[in-house]
């Protein structure tokens, strides 16, 4: 208890010290971010993103610094709840950026609405963020499980397939995908015959192959993210499957991943909100600045940083810098144009972006658009009540 | 399920089995012998995968090899570690009671892994295949199962007749299983029981790391991989009965087959079958499947 | 004397530091009170009866899911069966596990209960029960109201935390009782050699049970509270990880004793805190897991009574150095090292 004391106190004066400047005329800017496990590039990735657009504004938003403030989430979200008060309550953050995992966001989601913290997701795809869970300070700049996975169902339908096996992790973003391509897929004519399933994060694909050779569907959809997307375009190419039953995926299937997968993964078509080579003038300026700050191509997750900060940009713009009107704040960003390197995009009522989604095939180490899946996709926000 | 995937199936619970026996024998050697338990022999195992993934590169440049030289290289330097880790470290562990041990070895695979942090970083990595071991068998008229498992499989095979062997056929077997019975009695008829000690525990570790180097082409090499192999390596080894490399081998098979097809008929439920499994073992055979003498 | 006063010491500490003006770090004393109950929970069984059980989180967590999941979506439970709910939700998986798992001794109790905390952990990740590995939310806390009058409203955060407290106390005083009584004198008597206590015609077996049984039981009120705390639940609060860490925090502390439990989480928790402050070590601060597992190695080894055995510990250093006037002499007299599991077997193929 003592011993408590004594730590705030020393915490308490140390942070102080290190902020430097006069608290007030800063804006505190949270960020809870995997750095540290699997995740912990996707991470870096989307700090990055945000520090690249606040810099390309002369490291000021709203006509006032910035001082971060950073907290490892390590992708746990047993832990999730007591990282989020670390910003929250400790650090007494303004705005909340955060985070990559679906689980760790569903408790920074309700720490942020508990405390009435405003919160923009730069990844986690959980459709119930922007659904049951919504709220006027809720926000995200990325996706929900749904969008791109339902975009791949008109398209996997146009080309043909009539029935389909989906694959992927007993977990929400997992669940969610499926359910997503199901929709889309069903309401175009397919049906999806069987849907498989493994633990999350389990990699041991073999029998789970074995069984979709028993089916014989006529295509697979499937969604894994890092290193479980890696080892399962390997497995499903060693296994010799990709001649036969052509494999389609949810954009994280391929992207980041590209290295690790190798020959394994080239021609796989993909659904996301971001693509290689699309060349529109935002674009290519955001990759030059992007290359050119951290010496390293940007993928989607550095987009999502990158618009977080946009976005927030917008919220400012509205209010003059003055954060004392969070209403207006608020209202400012749910009604904002964010022009995106993706291409421009709004959100809607529940605080998710209406946005293309490109089809892609993997070229070499690109996921290269081929065309717009899907024009101005909603999320229906099944759940959320504003 | 017809009698050509079952059999497929069959083939990829023996070939899970297997890698697992590679990682649990080194357990239950330990285990039995040295009676410590040691919760970081997953950490061995990851040790072993991103030594494959960071020397190969080196590997091949300076000595020239490919995949198996950097298979014997990983061997080798985790011998070596295992050597002086039971030096350094290990060695305080015996006189400690379990639970110390258990707390100790915790602590250890938090420090392993944020080393492992420092040094490779947290990136998913892939490690590649030299050429005459990828491709593919055609086994029925879809499939085709990869020769690289059916390597991994034969690695498996062959480390359990080479285990055998030293363990029941040599003078250093004989050795091993009296330094485990009698420690005092072994070392005043004049053999250096610290040093059997210490080979046991490099040889440990070079099982479970030659299993991670051996598996990284499958499994990726990413943070974390050997959290997950521990818990059920050490389910292997408490079915199998501590200290026999026998039961280690049967009981992995057991969990094999139980997770390979759990995962494919009752996938809600696959997890817990193993521990069912384990559970129901125990109740009737406390000791588990092979007990000693 | 100083034994008696230190507990209570301790509760009025923790309940002036209420007032400490600081959200976040009341939130952390909160954290510390209920982990606090979770370990003194444990050390019932490790300390009290000698059952060393590396599958104790799954009380926990069933403790917690069972509030998450009883509890309405719109609305706030009835605290008056909620609570008693979830007790009995962990008492039962004890008593069912317990049964069997008291079958076996030694190390192999160990992994036996390690089996059956992850089977609960697989049940929860796996299933449509919870909300799988991403959790699930308690929406609203449970309230206490009779016949529409509210003695206090969990949703303060200042009822909470003495809500908390009050179980901290509650389950502090209980524990001690019974360590004095007759029941909690024949589990020392199991732990110290249980054959000798059924030679003297204690039948073991169900003492041990309901020890098990109650230290599921307090286990499951910790779980309870956890979930109140944050609103949300995840298996990983059944993982063995969590298991070790609370196995920790009872060593840490000092295993002979429950005031050892609350010093050993309040160690581990700040310890925790202290590594992961980047106002301290700054960037070097995304690796705290490596100071953290230093740490535990050289307090586990150096402190093997755990600190509230240090002072015994350091009196005894200061004597035996009184007392040896020569370098070379005899080493003074240690306590005997805790008797080894018998679980060595010889190799054998």
């Amino acid at each position: 208890m003592n011993h408590a004391l004594t730590r705030a106190a020393l915490a308490a004066a140390l942070t102080l010290a290190a902020g430097g400047a006069q608290a007030a005329d800063k804006i505190k800017v949270g960020f809870m971010l995997p750095y540290s496990g699997t995740y912990a590039a996707l991470g870096n990735a989307i700090e990055n993103g945000f520090k690249l657009y606040v810099a390309e504004q002369g490291g000021k938003l709203g006509g006032r610094e910035i001082e971060y403030f950073k907290v490892d989430d390590e992708s746990n979200p047993a832990k999730a709840a007591e990282n989020a008060n670390r910003l929250i309550k400790r650090d007494q953050v303004d705005v909340l950026i955060g985070t990559v995992h679906s689980g760790v966001a569903m408790a920074l989601a309700k720490a942020a609405k508990d405390a009435d913290t405003t919160l923009i997701v730069t990844n986690a795809g959980a459709n119930a963020i922007t659904g049951p869970l919504c709220g006027p300070g809720i926000f995200r700049t990325s996706f929900t499980n749904w969008q791109p996975a339902y975009a791949m169902g008109p398209v996997a339908h146009a080309k043909g397939h009539k029935t389909a096996v989906t694959i992927t992790w007993k977990y929400a973003a997992g669940d969610e995908a499926i359910g997503g391509f199901k929709e889309g897929f069903e309401k175009a004519g397919g049906k999806v015959v069987k849907e498989l399933s493994l633990p999350f994060p389990n990699v041991e694909f073999q029998p789970l192959l074995t069984e979709i050779a028993a089916l014989k569907p006529d295509m697979v959809f499937t969604f894994f993210a890092g290193g479980g997307a890696v080892k399962f375009v390997q497995d499903y190419h060693a296994a010799g499957l990709d001649k036969s039953i052509p494999l389609y995926g949810s954009g994280f299937l391929t992207d980041g991943t590209l290295q690790a997968q190798g020959d394994s993964a080239q021609g796989l078509l993909t659904t996301l909100h971001y693509a290689d080579g699309l060349n529109t003038p935002r674009d290519n300026a955001f990759r030059a600045d992007y290359a050119k700050a951290y010496k390293a191509q940007p993928d989607v997750y550095a987009v999502q940083g990158y618009d977080a900060a946009q976005l927030m940009q917008s919220g400012l713009a509205a209010v003059q810098g003055d954060f004392g009107k969070k209403e207006d704040f608020r209202k400012a960003m749910r009604g904002a144009t964010v022009d995106s390197p993706r291409g421009p995009f709004t959100l809607s009522a529940a605080g998710n972006p209406v946005q293309d989604i490109y089809l892609r095939r993997v070229d070499g180490l690109e996921n290269k658009v081929v065309e717009v899946a899907v024009q101005k996709l909603a999320d229906p926000a099944r759940g959320c009540r504003l | 399920m017809d009698f050509g995937i079952l059999l497929i199936q069959s083939l990829n619970a023996f070939q899970y089995g297997l890698l697992l026996f590679l990682v649990a024998s080194g357990l239950t050697l330990i285990f039995g012998i040295m009676g410590i338990i040691n919760l970081a022999h997953g950490s061995f195992y990851m040790i072993g995968a991103y030594m494959a993934f960071a020397l190969g590169p080196a590997v091949d440049r300076w000595l020239g090899g490919g995949f198996l030289a950097t298979l014997a290289v990983c061997v080798l330097a985790a011998g070596a570690l295992g050597y002086l880790l039971e030096a350094a470290f290990f060695s305080y562990l015996y006189r400690r009671n379990h639970l110390q041990q258990v707390l100790m070895t915790y602590g250890l695979i938090l420090v392993f892994e944020e080393l492992r942090s420092i040094l490779v970083g947290n990136d998913v990595h892939g490690v590649p295949l030299p050429s005459w071991l990828q491709g593919s068998v055609p086994l029925g008229g879809v499939m085709t199962y990869p020769v690289y498992r059916l390597f991994i499989s034969a690695v498996g095979i062959a480390v359990a007749l080479l285990l055998y062997w030293v363990i029941a056929r040599t003078r250093l077997g004989m050795m091993l299983r009296a330094g485990a019975s009698n420690r005092e009695m072994t070392s005043s008829l004049g053999i250096d029981v610290n040093r059997l000690y210490r080979l046991v525990f490099a040889a440990g570790v070079a099982l479970a790391a030659l299993a991670g180097s051996i598996a990284a082409p499958v499994s990726s090499v990413y943070p974390g991989m050997g959290n997950g192999v521990l818990i059920i390596c050490f389910v292997v080894v408490v079915i199998g009965g501590i200290g026999s490399v026998r039961g280690a081998f049967l009981a992995a098979m057991l969990v094999g087959v139980v997770e390979t097809f759990g995962q494919v008929l009752f996938p809600s439920a696959a997890g817990v079958l193993v521990y069912l499994l384990m559970a129901f073992i125990l109740l009737c055979k406390p000791e588990g499947l092979f007990k000693q003498g | 004397m100083l034994n008696r006063l230190l507990p209570a010491a301790t509760l009025l500490a923790l309940a002036a530091f209420s007032w400490s003006g600081s959200d976040y770090y009341t939130g952390l004393a909160i954290k510390v009170m209920i982990y606090a109950i979770f370990a003194q929970s444990l050390q019932l069984l490790v300390g009290g009866a000698g059952l060393v059980s590396l599958g104790h989180a799954a009380f926990f967590g069933i403790g917690a899911y069972a509030a998450a999941l009883l509890s309405p979506e719109s609305g706030a439970a009835g605290l008056w069966w909620l609570l008693p709910a979830a007790l009995l939700a962990a008492a039962a998986y004890a008593a069912a596990t317990g049964a069997l798992a008291l079958r076996t001794r030694g190390v192999y109790f160990i992994m036996v209960t390690l089996a059956f905390s992850q089977m609960a952990y697989y049940v929860f990740h796996d299933t449509k029960i919870g909300g799988g590995s991403d959790g699930i939310y308690l929406y609203f806390r449970p309230e206490l109201s009779l016949a529409g009058w509210m003695p206090f409203d969990l949703g303060d955060a200042r009822s909470f935390y003495f809500f908390v407290l009050a179980c901290l106390a509650a389950s502090w005083g209980f524990l001690a009782l019974l360590r004095r009584s007759a029941f909690g004198a024949a589990l020392a008597g199991i732990r110290i050699n249980e054959q000798r206590m059924r030679a003297a015609g204690y039948s073991t077996y169900p003492y041990k049970l309901a020890a098990y049984v109650l230290g599921a039981t307090l286990a499951g009120l910790a779980g309870f509270l956890f979930a109140l705390k944050d609103g949300f639940v995840t298996p990983e609060l059944l993982a063995w990880e969590q298991s070790g860490l609370v196995l920790l925090m009872v060593i840490l502390g000092g295993m002979g004793s429950l005031g050892g439990a609350v010093l050993g989480t309040m160690a581990l928790v700040l310890l925790q805190e202290l590594f992961q402050s980047q106002a301290l070590f700054g960037d070097y601060a995304n690796h705290w897991h490596l100071p953290l597992g230093i740490a535990i190695i050289a307090l586990v080894a150096l402190l093997p009574d755990g600190l509230a055995g240090l002072p015994a510990q350091l009196r005894e250093r200061r004597h035996a150095r009184a007392a040896a006037p020569k370098p070379g002499a005899a080493p003074t007299h240690r306590k005997a090292a805790p008797a080894r599991l018998p679980i060595q077997g010889e190799p054998h193929v």
